[in-house]
């Protein structure tokens, strides 16, 4: 396959904070500068893009010595928290922005959806919206004309078409820009995260079409989105940004994979030397980890598969009974469950000095996807006493893929709720 | 793969666009979207107004009546022999023209920001289609000013059209690429500094007073002999001189003084084009 997107070095810097008088002697400074051959003084590569933190001087690198290749046909997902230079990236691939130093070479031409409905003049209808729209992407009318009819059927708007676009839903006035974007003749499409304002129906029939375009027609799709199943279904191989960097190019869950471990601090696994662990004078704990059924270690889990949560602690001097509890939040902090040992024998007896394990088991098909933090305790029932408890010991990944097995089925829109289990239902013809 | 083909790239992105490649190529190919730009301009101007259309004729004359009230009879400045609303018509709906595409092509980057931040298409287009756009009204004003001048000349007014008529083609052009010139220059620059603006914007209506909207050239020579070559260089004060000699009969005009403006607005506008496309390629960081 030939190399349709070539990207090399490429680094863009901008300006924080306010334009005004004192940026008036720097651009005279910086010219001075260029104008003696010398580097640009306020350009310090090296600071890192990290918004979190303040940084010494006020520009700040949006990307960072960006290399990568793109096949022909591929389907590239791009990935990366906020700020990470995701958007930056895809306005200079879409020429809208150009870079502070290196380069870009495409074959062919790009079309770009940064923003739906681009240009849409709200006094005009659909019809004459979808002529201006088509010409601002850069199609010629007679293009337009010729995939006009399809265009309107994929948008299912027929019935609104000489309607201003100020009387549409917002649901209209998105799939009718979608499609104007869908239909243009480019071997390149760079979408951003515009589909999340249109309805999970049509946002299925945005990503099959997008699926079409590179796996059906050869062409080349750039898609940025937060949303890990879209990625997940969408794109063969994905980009990680970390802080304007390149921080991964390759196949797409591992890439994922890689992103949702990196977003955040709390790994999976957490062991704790004597003087720190938790605990108290009868109990201490050693370690906390996530794994999968046969015991590895794992920081993300399909959300069909059982999750093992294990803490190893130490009996220092023996003991009354005691028994074991977790915690689990999601990542807005809800507290999803607290779970006590119940069923394991050896909580009724008394614990002798030595080395214990203790797993509790979450089955497949019960959380819902995202980062889960988790809480180990132990702590005797009666009278209730805590030797230790400790919040956000381990944290793990769940991520629905979107294939048929879990309980969201065959939908692909937004699925909030803070579990998702696959109950039974019984429907009968009554 | 061999290395003919790897040097074959349809775009490459670099951080510099090359000076004088203006992209006339990508122009040609958009152009469509200009005349859909210019359609959406003018029916987006009469939406959702009464008078529609007639707002075209009802600025100008209102303007003249004030003029006609103020400079001719409360300043009793001589307009020579041409009746003075002809007069003023004439110098109006050509200024009009001009100030209109300055002082929107000096903001078209401030205007359009949220649609050139999102789409990639030759920026040129954006003030090209204001340019066409204040033709149309340019055109339905001048259809106005031809009117008025049958009236007056039925009425037995000295109006005597004669075959200078035949520059008003190029005086249109002049005109236009005065106004876009400039425009880019300023819009440039106010992208990131919006100081400008400010200028253009009290600066382009005192402008006017250094032209001969209001007075006719051989009144300025006559009174102020000594600088009054500040006016007689004045590009807008040729074009206006011109067209009015050629429509009306009467009016100062040289043929060297047509080519100096000549000279004087075409390096405006490479100027304009040359400073405009430095800063398309970035703009949309500082706006």
């Amino acid at each position: 396959m030939a190399t349709v997107i070539k990207v090399e070095n490429l680094s863009k810097a901008y300006q924080l904070g306010n334009f005004g008088t004192g940026t008036v002697s720097r651009d005279l400074e910086r010219f001075w500068a260029r104008a003696r051959g010398k580097e640009d003084p306020f350009l310090k590569i090296g600071e890192v893009n990290d918004r979190t933190k303040k940084g010494e001087s006020d520009i700040v690198w949006s990307l960072k010595d960006i290399n990568f290749e793109i096949e022909q046909g591929d389907a590239v997902g791009i990935i990366g928290r906020n700020g990470a230079g995701k958007s930056t990236l895809l306005k200079i691939l879409s020429r809208v922005t150009s870079p502070t130093t290196g380069s870009v070479k495409i074959r062919g031409r790009v079309s770009s959806l940064l923003e739906v409905g681009t240009g849409f003049h709200p006094e005009l209808s659909g019809k004459e919206n979808i002529y201006l729209n088509g010409a601002i992407l850069g199609m010629r009318r007679a293009e337009i004309k010729r995939k006009f009819d399809e265009i309107v059927d994929f948008a299912g708007v027929e019935r609104y078409i000489d309607t201003p676009v100020k009387r549409y839903s917002s649901g209209m006035y998105v799939r009718l820009a979608f499609a104007v974007a869908a239909y243009l003749e480019s071997e390149i499409l760079v979408v951003d995260e515009v589909l999340a304002v249109g309805d999970a129906e049509f946002q299925k029939k945005c990503l099959g079409k997008m699926d079409d375009m590179s796996k059906g027609e050869g062409r080349t799709v750039l898609f940025v989105s937060h949303n890990m199943g879209a990625i997940m279904r969408l794109c063969s191989r994905a980009i990680l940004l970390k802080n304007g960097s390149l921080n991964g190019y390759g196949s797409t869950s591992n890439i994922i994979d890689k992103y949702l471990r990196s977003d955040n601090d709390t790994s999976a696994i957490r062991k704790w030397d004597e003087i720190s662990a938790p605990g108290d004078e009868t109990v201490k704990l050693l370690e906390v980890y996530v794994h999968d059924e046969q015991y590895r270690p794992n920081e993300s889990f399909d959300i069909t598969t059982k999750v093992g949560i294990t803490m190893k602690y130490k009996v220092l001097k023996e003991t009354n009974i005691f028994t074991h509890g977790m915690n689990l939040f999601n990542s807005q902090g809800v507290n999803i469950l607290n779970s006590h040992d119940v069923t394991s024998p050896i909580r009724k007896d008394k614990r002798k000095v030595g080395k214990y394990s203790s797993t509790m088991w979450i089955p497949g098909n019960f959380l819902s996807d995202g980062l889960i933090n988790v809480g180990v305790a132990i702590f005797n029932q009666e009278p209730f006493y805590l030797h230790f408890q400790e919040l956000d010991a381990v944290a793990f990944t769940v991520f629905d893929n979107l294939d048929v097995a879990s309980a969201r089925g065959n939908y692909v829109g937004e699925f909030p709720g803070i579990v998702r289990p696959i109950l039974k239902w019984d429907t009968l013809s009554i | 793969m061999n290395k003919s083909e790897q040097e074959s790239w349809d775009i490459e992105i670099t951080p510099k666009n090359n000076l004088f490649d203006l992209k006339l190529k990508d122009v040609w190919h958009y152009r469509d979207l200009l005349i859909l730009l210019v359609r959406r301009d003018f029916v987006a101007f009469y939406k959702q107004t009464i008078l529609g259309p007639l707002w075209f004729f009802l600025q100008p004359l209102v303007t003249i009546l004030l003029y006609n009230f103020v400079f001719a009879n409360i300043a009793q400045i001589s307009t020579g022999s041409i009746p003075a609303p002809v007069f003023y018509l004439a110098g109006t709906i050509i200024w009009n023209y001009f100030s209109d595409c300055l002082i929107k092509t000096s903001t078209v980057f401030k205007d359009n920001a949220a649609m050139l931040g999102k789409v990639y298409f030759p920026r040129l287009i954006m003030p090209l289609s204001i340019v066409l756009s204040n033709l149309i009204r340019f055109g339905v004003q001048f259809l106005l000013f031809l009117v008025m001048m049958a009236i007056y000349g039925v009425k037995g007014f000295p109006i005597h059209p004669n075959l200078y008529l035949l520059l008003f083609p190029l005086l249109i052009v002049l005109i236009a690429a005065l106004g876009l010139g400039l425009g880019m220059m300023v819009s440039a620059v106010t992208t990131k500094y919006r100081d400008l603006s400010f200028v253009v914007s009290f600066g382009v209506p005192l402008l006017m007073y250094t032209t001969t909207v209001i007075y006719p050239l051989s009144t300025v020579q006559t009174k102020y002999p000594k600088y009054s070559w500040l006016i007689k260089y004045n590009p807008i004060t040729v074009i206006i001189e011109s067209f009015r000699k050629g429509f009306l009969g009467e009016g100062s005009f040289n043929w060297s003084l047509l080519g100096i403006a000549c000279g004087a607005v075409f390096t405006i506008l490479i100027v304009g084009a040359i400073v405009f496309n430095r800063v398309e390629k970035t703009f949309v960081d500082t706006v």
